[in-house]
Parts: structure tokens; sequence; C-alpha cells
């Protein structure tokens, strides 16, 4: 029978190979699909995969695509990290998301139309603000009430949802904008726009965010003895008590750092690549970031590197369409995939699988 | 089994590094905001148009689609992509892609984009929508006509002029045949959710309504009209299969001609960037065949009052009309300009109940 | 603004109708969660029931084996999930999200040729006496088949849980899977089984939702009713009869808004829906202060990854 225990010492061999073998996993079966319908299962995977990194026609233009498209998995994924290793399941980052994105979005354009320095330093401010202040709620009733902080930013994602569309439609509608929904859009408007840094890239400075942060969160949690408390916290809780460590403190910290990057997350997403505040801004990133999370390993490297790979699915994805006439569904189904091979061949990095003749001894006698 | 993987890997490199000319004259690509769907809705209608330019041009011109683009970034590197690999023409067929077009026509100038139901042009950008209004008084018409209860549904989506504008041009063409006309507007907030459609149809029909008429995507409300016994009008598309006894008619979004017009004004070089806006002449708003449950009289005033708007005889909103407030709009005779039905906020006088803020 | 317009019993009626697919989840979601596994993937599992449910009964005329179909795509979906976290022990919190993705496209594929077919139409139940009762007849007795089903299922899980001991195994699994496994019994087995046990019951759900409420198939046509469905098992403290209060609470927001805006109320629509998510959130919060009744909480090993060391 087989016999699953936890390793003690992670192989990072395996660790670097999994997501490997998962990948080609995920292309052969994802080959197998595109054939049943009907289009050339190579081509298809070739344009999902390779096209974006390497191809005449859209290289240059994918690959920092692909950046602009990971920056904020990668920032919301980071912040989510350091509560995953706690033990603190932040669920509602996709509510924190787009509180950021209304904090700041309104502070840009309350400002509107005049030009000062410091609209775009506060409007990150106030996207921080905003993330900060949806992601305590859960925080703080999880660290005074023991409240389930699953459940509780789930709630709360659908409630900013609401406020979403109700902002789009009244509070910070465009009044030049025929009575349509939405914003103004703010990449029009110099002092709270965020524009592209490198001309034709589309890289902004929310993808330049997201590097530092991956660099910082990486020093964080391996050298500073921070990195080191979240790590006790989430293996031993009851050690880490003893050793002075404030349980409530360690809650609301959690949630406030993930609440203020996916809050930034919404904010450099709202100035940059959407521009405007509409009834269908979010488009997932909260969620898609939690997966990222794990992909990553909860890891910054793994992070950044799994925040890539979801990325260049979804360009290469968008290509396959109309290059090939590919369904979107299709391209749904092997990003779920994806991440189920992903995540089941995990199993082999973190647990020694044996295989022995003996049974276990059954306590049922 | 890895070495078969490899070499499959490495083929398809070898072929993809290959330069495929293209037979085509005209790449021509179209982006959808949601899955065109096999049979119905707003995304459909614009893919026969799609289908219809290949009829047209054959081998002269290839086109492709992207569905279930989101607006904002998305859009705009789905764009992109199409211009860089190759494409001459994009049709954007969403109001949110509007800046995206723009951004992305600014970077491809030898690009033409037509951008539906926006409002931002430039050299290489055109826009263009239809009068649905004027499908709308037809509707308003037969729906005053033929309606017991002397009440009428309206399953409206957002509190934009486009959806104002119909309820309005409806109600007016009722009023005008039936005074005691009442209209029971509920608004659902989303385009496409079939299950909302299905209960809001529902409520209006609890609460008296025998007439549907609906500005959302999905026919659940003509199924709903159907189950109930009730008549509905469909829109965008003919519903008339999912209501075989309730559809007296349906407006039809055809983009057929005018994309078959603009495809060949590209392919001879006389493409400019224009606005247009046509309805029931042109045929861009269409009706479905009227139902054989339309009574001969009724069915020939429809037909009528169609020819009529489409002729130019009649203007959907002529006056006197008030606002619903009793200021004056309109006065005798005079008919409205396109500048404010296309920013119509307000309902007009005998419509009750408030526009959501 | 016409009151009289508004009849109750035809909004208990259509109220009863809305809420059925979400009851019908999350009392699948009760189960799998009661056995200590959080299952995200609801609306996936929904949306496989109801193409499944909808192709097989075009196909069939038959609406009844259509609903069969659709609790087994909903129960077949599960398998990978259960798989997954059981036996390769993957995070549940991001399988299930996985799951989500994964369902609604493989949905949409299969649904591709069904989108605007018209399914084969369910009666509704003439029970002899009781649909003839002035009010009430009309209100509760003259429904079809399956919402009746949830409500025979609602007691039949009530009973499971509290009367048998296989309910009782499997609440102690949910508590504490550590102990339970000490005692001997199969945690693995038994959370699988009521994973798939989960994902029948949200693919009859996706059904019902296909082939009687609305009824046809288009895809995404779940609109985030799989979420809604885990709000109301919150809701419900787990406990069976509370979930007929929270889908008829959820379910009734949207049936009574429509109708107050029918009749002219202005309804703020946004704020109007926020309200059954903020109530979840007081709910959760009672819950949590009330510490002495610690039947009241969660199930206290939800989420977590059972390992069997050997």
């Amino acid at each position: 029978m087989i016999q699953i225990r936890p390793r003690e010492n992670k192989s990072n061999l395996l660790s670097a190979v999994t997501p490997v073998i998962a990948v080609i996993l995920t292309m052969f079966f994802g080959g197998i699909l595109f054939s049943f319908l009907g289009k050339n299962p190579f081509e298809a995977i070739k344009l999902i995969f390779w096209d974006p990194l390497m191809s005449e026609t859209f290289a240059d233009y994918a690959r920092p695509q692909i950046l602009v498209k990971a920056a904020p998995l990668i920032l919301i994924a980071l912040g989510l990290a350091v509560g995953f290793r706690a033990n603190i399941w932040n669920i509602g980052a996709e509510g924190q998301f787009i509180m950021g994105a209304l904090f700041s979005g309104a502070i840009g354009l309350a400002f509107y139309p005049s030009e000062h320095w410091f609209i775009f330093p506060l409007m990150i401010t106030g996207g921080i603000i905003g993330g900060v202040l949806w992601a305590i709620i859960p925080g703080i009733l999880k660290s005074r009430f023991n409240t389930n902080e699953i459940l509780v930013s789930l709630m709360l994602v659908y409630i900013a949802e609401q406020a979403l569309a109700s902002a789009s439609i009244g509070l910070l509608r465009n009044p030049e904008g025929s009575g349509f929904p939405g914003s103004r859009n703010l990449n029009q408007y110099p002092s709270a726009s965020n524009p592209e840094i490198i001309s034709g890239s589309g890289i902004h400075w929310g993808v330049v965010f997201a590097f530092l942060a991956v660099w910082f969160f990486h020093y964080l949690l391996k050298n500073h003895k921070f990195g080191f408390h979240i790590r006790l916290f989430g293996d031993a809780p009851r050690a880490a008590q003893f050793a002075g460590l404030k349980t409530e403190y360690i809650v609301l910290l959690c949630f406030s750092i993930s609440g203020a990057l996916a809050g930034v997350a919404g904010m450099f997403e709202l100035t940059g690549p959407a521009g405007a505040i509409t009834i269908d801004f979010n488009v997932g990133y909260g969620f898609t970031a939690i997966i990222v999370a794990f992909l990553g390993r909860l890891n910054p490297i793994g992070i950044l590197l799994a925040g890539l790979l979801m990325a260049l699915t979804y360009v290469g994805g968008e290509i396959s369409q109309f290059m090939l006439g590919i369904p979107a569904a299709a391209i749904q189904v092997f990003q779920g995939m994806l991440l189920f091979f992903l995540l089941s061949i995990d199993v082999i990095v973190k647990y020694q699988i044996s295989f022995s003749k003996t049974k276990a001894i059954s306590n049922k006698s | 089994m890895k070495y078969i993987k490899y070499v499959g890997i490495i083929l398809s490199l070898t072929l993809g590094l290959i330069n495929i000319g293209y037979a085509a004259d005209l790449k021509v690509g179209f982006i959808y905001v949601n899955p065109v769907g096999e049979n119905t809705g707003w995304d459909y209608q614009h893919d026969l148009g799609r289908k219809a330019v290949e009829t047209a041009y054959g081998d002269k011109v290839e086109t492709s689609y992207v569905e279930a683009v989101p607006e904002g970034a998305d859009a705009e590197r789905v764009m992109t992509q199409m211009a860089l690999s190759g494409h001459d023409m994009i049709f954007a067929t969403s109001f949110g892609f509007m800046d995206p077009v723009m951004n992305v026509a600014a970077k491809f100038p030898n690009v033409k984009f037509e951008h539906a139901t926006g409002y931002k042009r430039s050299d290489n950008v055109a826009t263009y929508s239809a009068r649905f209004y004027e499908g709308r008084s037809v509707i308003g018409h037969i729906a005053g006509r033929m309606t017991k209860t002397d009440t009428i549904g309206y399953i409206a989506s957002y509190p934009i002029p486009e959806v104002i504008r119909g309820i309005n041009a409806a109600y007016l063409a009722a009023k005008a045949v039936n005074p005691n006309i009442k209209f029971k507007i509920v608004w659902v907030f989303t385009w496409f959710d079939p299950a909302k459609e299905a209960d809001a149809a529902s409520t209006l029909i609890d609460q008296g309504a025998d007439m549907i008429m609906q500005h959302t995507d999905s026919t659940a409300a003509m199924t709903k009209a159907e189950e109930r016994g009730v008549y509905a009008f469909g829109q965008a598309s003919d519903m008339g299969k999912f209501g075989p006894n309730a559809q007296l008619t349906s407006i039809i979004d055809d983009w057929a001609p005018y994309y078959v017009d603009r495809v060949g004004k590209a392919l001879n070089g006389t493409w400019k960037s224009d606005d247009t806006w046509d309805g029931l002449a042109p045929g861009m708003a269409a009706l479905s065949d009227f139902s054989s449950k339309i009574p001969s009289d009724i069915r020939k005033e429809a037909q009528d009052l169609h020819d009529a708007i489409a002729s130019g005889a009649i203007h959907s909103f002529t006056g006197p009309i008030n606002k619903q407030d009793g200021s004056p709009w309109l006065s005798s005779g005079e008919t409205a300009d396109d500048g404010t039905l296309l920013g119509m906020n307000f309902y007009v006088e005998g419509i009750e109940g408030n526009i959501p803020q | 603004m016409d009151f009289s317009s508004i009849d109750p019993t035809i909004i208990v009626y259509n109220l009863m109708i809305a809420a059925t697919p979400i009851l019908y989840a999350a009392l699948g979601e009760l189960v799998t969660e009661k056995s200590g596994v959080l299952n995200l993937g609801v609306e996936g599992m929904m949306i496989i029931g109801a193409i499944c449910g909808f192709s097989v009964s075009v196909e069939t005329n038959s609406v009844y084996i259509g609903f069969m179909a659709a609790a087994v795509g909903g129960a077949l979906l599960s398998i990978l999930f259960a798989v997954m976290t059981q036996y390769f022990l993957a995070n549940q919190v991001a399988s299930g999200l996985a799951l989500t993705l994964f369902g609604l496209g493989l949905a949409a594929l299969l649904g591709h040729s069904y989108t605007g077919q018209v399914p084969p139409q369910i009666s509704k139940l003439d029970i002899p006496i009781l649909t003839n009762i002035p009010v009430l007849g009309k209100m509760l007795f003259a429904h079809d088949f399956f919402v009746y089903l949830s409500l025979i299922l609602v007691f039949v899980v009530w009973y499971f849980l509290s009367r048998t001991r296989l309910g009782l195994i499997v609440k102690a699994v949910g508590e504490n899977h550590e102990s339970a496994h000490a005692i001997g019994y199969n945690v693995t087995r038994i959370r699988f089984f009521c994973i798939l046990f989960g994902g029948a019951l949200a693919g009859l759900g996706g059904g019902y939702l296909s082939l009687v409420r609305v009824p046809q198939w288009t895809e995404g046509m779940t609109a985030g009713a799989g979420w809604i469905a885990l709000a109301i098992v919150v809701f419900s403290i787990w406990r069976p009869w509370r979930l007929i209060l929270g889908a008829y609470i959820f379910g009734g927001i949207t049936i009574l808004q429509l109708n107050l805006q029918a009749i002219g109320v202005n309804v703020d629509v946004a704020l109007l829906s926020m309200t059954p998510y903020a109530v979840t959130i007081v709910v959760l919060i009672l819950m949590s202060l009330n510490l002495s009744k610690k039947s009241l909480g969660a199930p206290g090993s939800l989420g977590k990854s059972f390992i069997k060391v050997v």
C-alpha cells in the first residue's frame, strides 16, 4: 500500500523540476483537447507558449505585455503569501483590489482637472488605505472574535463588487461620458495617469513596483526576523505565543500587508492598463493571485515565476484565439488543467511516497 | 514518449518560422466583449455580419475574431496583436472598447478601426451605431394596440441613453394608440443574466403585464413569456424559436450590410472615417417577420409605421412632448435632434418611476 | 406606487423557485464542509450540472433523466477535486478555485452546440387536496417535483447528520480528523464521498437552473450562484434547516427588489444587493461571539489537509 509522509528535507531539485513536468503534462493533455476541437495541437501549444516569447510577429510586443499582465498577479500574490504562510487565509483580495482602485480613483477624480505633482503619490496612498481598510475587517474579526476569515473576506468581495457598480453608475461616473457608466479615463489626466515608462511596451510603474516588491519580500522573509516570525506562527502557533508573539498583531499585520498590496495593485491597474472605473473593472486578479501564490509555493521568487507563467497563458491564449480560432472557453479549460497538474504534482515535493507491503496496524481491535 | 514531444515541438517551431503568405487582400479582425453564442444576442449578430463579409468577398478577405475580450487593457492588447499580425481592419463591437481603440489606432495609422456605439473618432477610426429606437416605436405601437391589460413590462439593463431612448420611443408609440397604457420598468443592471432576466419577466407578468419588452441579451424573458402565455418582443436577434407563440416580432441588429459596405470600401481604397447612425431605412435596425398572432389590421398599421419612419415621413420623437417632470421638450411638430437623443437621460411625461442614479 | 399589485402568494412562489438551485448546491456543500473539506469549486460543479442536465434531457426528451445526468456530471467533476485534495494533498482553497475555472470552461465547450435549444418541459405537480387551499395552495403546493425534492433532501441530510451513526462519524471527521483517524475511521474515504455528494447536489442545483428556472442553456449562466451557495452555508451555521431560510432570503431579495421596482418604488439596487452578504458577515460574528456553544462554530478541521501519518 501507498504510504505518504511529510518530507523532512525538501528537495530543491524536485521543487524546480516538478513545475516543468506539470507544464509538459498540460501541453500534452491540452493538445488532446485542442485536437478534439479540430485544431492542430502543436500549432495551438506553440501559439500559447512559444509565440508570445519568440515569434517575430508578436514577441516584441507580447513579452512586455506578459510583464504588464503578471504585475498585479505578482503584487497581490506576494501579500497573500505572507498571510498564507502564517495560516491566515485572505480570500478577499479581489475586494481589496477593487477598494484600492475606488479610493485612489476617487482621490484622483476629486482633484481633476488641476495638475499637481503630489496627486499620483496621494493616489498610491489612497490605494493602500482602501485595500488595508477592506482587509482589516476580516483581520479584526479574526483576531478579536476568531471569526472565520475565509468567509468574511469572501463576502466582502461581493459587497465591493456592488460598490464598484454603484460608483460606476453614480458617484464616480464621468459627467462628460454621454450617460454611460464608467468614470473619466485617468490615462488622459496626466497627474493621475500611470503611463508606460518604456515607450511602446506598456510597462508602467506597477510593473516596477512588482519587481521591487519581489526583491523586498524575498529579503524580508529570508533574512529578516519578521520572516521567521511568520513561519513560526504558521507552523507552531503555540510556540510562537510562548516566544512572545502576539497573535492579534500578526493577524492584523498580515491582513494589512495583503490588503495594502492588493489595493495598490488595484490603483496601478486603474491608472495604467484599465484607465477608468467601470462596472467590470475587476477581472479576477484577486482570485488568480491566490492560485499564483500557491503555484509559487508561497515564495517570492516562485511567485514571480508563477505569475509570469499565468500571464503567458493569458497572452498566448488570446493570440491562439484569433490565429487559430480556438474558443475562449478552451483556454480556460487549459488554464484549469495547468493548475490541476501543478497543484497535484506538488505532492511529490512536499511528501515522501513509499510503497510497502506491510499493512497499517488497525486500531479497531 | 518524451522524444515524440520534442520532435513535435521542433516541427511546429520550424513550421512557425516559415512565413506563409496570405492569399487574401484584406485581413479583417473582430473583437467581441462576450462569447458569440449559437443563435442569438448582441455578439452573435455582429458575428453574422462577419460571416456576411466572408460570403461577400470570398478569397479576397480573411476574417478572424476573438471573443470574451474584457474591456480595457486586454482589449488593447488583443487589438495590438491583431494589428501586429497583419490585420488591416478591426471591428470593435462594444462601447467599452472606445479608449483601447483610440490608443491602438494611434499606434497603427494604417489599420482601419470601426467602433460600435462609440463617439470618439480619428482619421482611422470610424464609429457606427443603429437607431434601435425606431424599431422600438413600431413594437410600442403593436404593444399598445394589442395589450388587454394596458400594462407593458420592460426589462432594462443599465440607465444609459440608448436604453432610455428605447423606453421613451416605445412608450410614446404605445401611448399614441392607447392613452391608458402603463409601463412597468425593471432595471436588472446586467446585459446578460438569464436567471435574472427570467425573474424580471416573471415579476412583470405577475404584476399584470401581458406584453414584455427587453433591452437585455438572453432569451430567458422570451422563454418565460412563452411559458406564461403572454406576448413578448425579441431583442437583437429573432427569438421566435424560444417563443413560437409569444414573440410578436423582434428587433434585429443587422450589421451585415454595413460591414460588407465598409469592407468593400477598404478593399477599393475609398474607406474614410465616418459616423454612421442608421435605422430602419438602411435596415441596420430591422424587425423580424410579424407573427401571425398580430391581427391583420394592426399588422398593416405597424408596417405602415415602419415604412413611414424608414422614409423619414415620421420621426420617433415628434412633439409636442414634455419631459417627465412636466417641463416642455419638443413643441408641436418639432423633432428631436441627434445630440439630445445621444445624451438622453430623462423619461418622457407619463412614465412612472425614476431612472436609477 | 401601487402596492396592491404585489401579490404575496406569487412572491413566495417565485422566491421558492429562485432559491431552489442555490438550496441544492448549499446543501451539498454543507455536507462537504461538515466532513472538514472546503470546496470553493461549487460554481464549476453547478454549471457542469447545468450543461449535463440540459444536454441529456434534450437528447432523451426527459427532464428526469436530465436531472440524474446533472447530478452525475457534478459528481464526476468533484472527483477531480477529491483526488487532488485527498490523495495529492493539494491545498483545498487553490484546488477549489482551479475547479471553478476548469468547470466553467469545460461547460462552455460542452455546451457549444446546445445554446439556443429548447428543453422538454417539466410539469407542476398538482397535489390533490393541498393545491386547492386558497392562499397556501398556490404558494406552496403547486411547484414542480424538484422544489419538493430539495426540501426532502434537507430533511434527509438533517436526519443523516444528527441521527445516524455514519452522520456522526462525518461530523467527527470534520471536527478533528486526527482524533477520528485515531479511533479508526477512514478519514480520506469519508471525505471523498462527502465531496462527491456535494458535487452531485451542486449538479442538481445547476440542472434546476437550466431545466426549470430559466430554462435554457447559455455559457456562464450560473452567474455567481455557486458563490452565493457558499455564503448560504455559512449563513446557516452549518445547520440544514437554516439553509432553507438562507436560500429563501438570498433568492427573495432579488425577487423583492424586482417587484418593488416594477411598482415604482425607488430602490437602491446596489445597496439591496449587498444586504445578504452583509447579513452573513454579521451572522459569522455573532457565531464567533457565542463561545460557550461550541457546536455553533464551523467544523474544526475545515480546510485542513489530512495526512495519514503511519
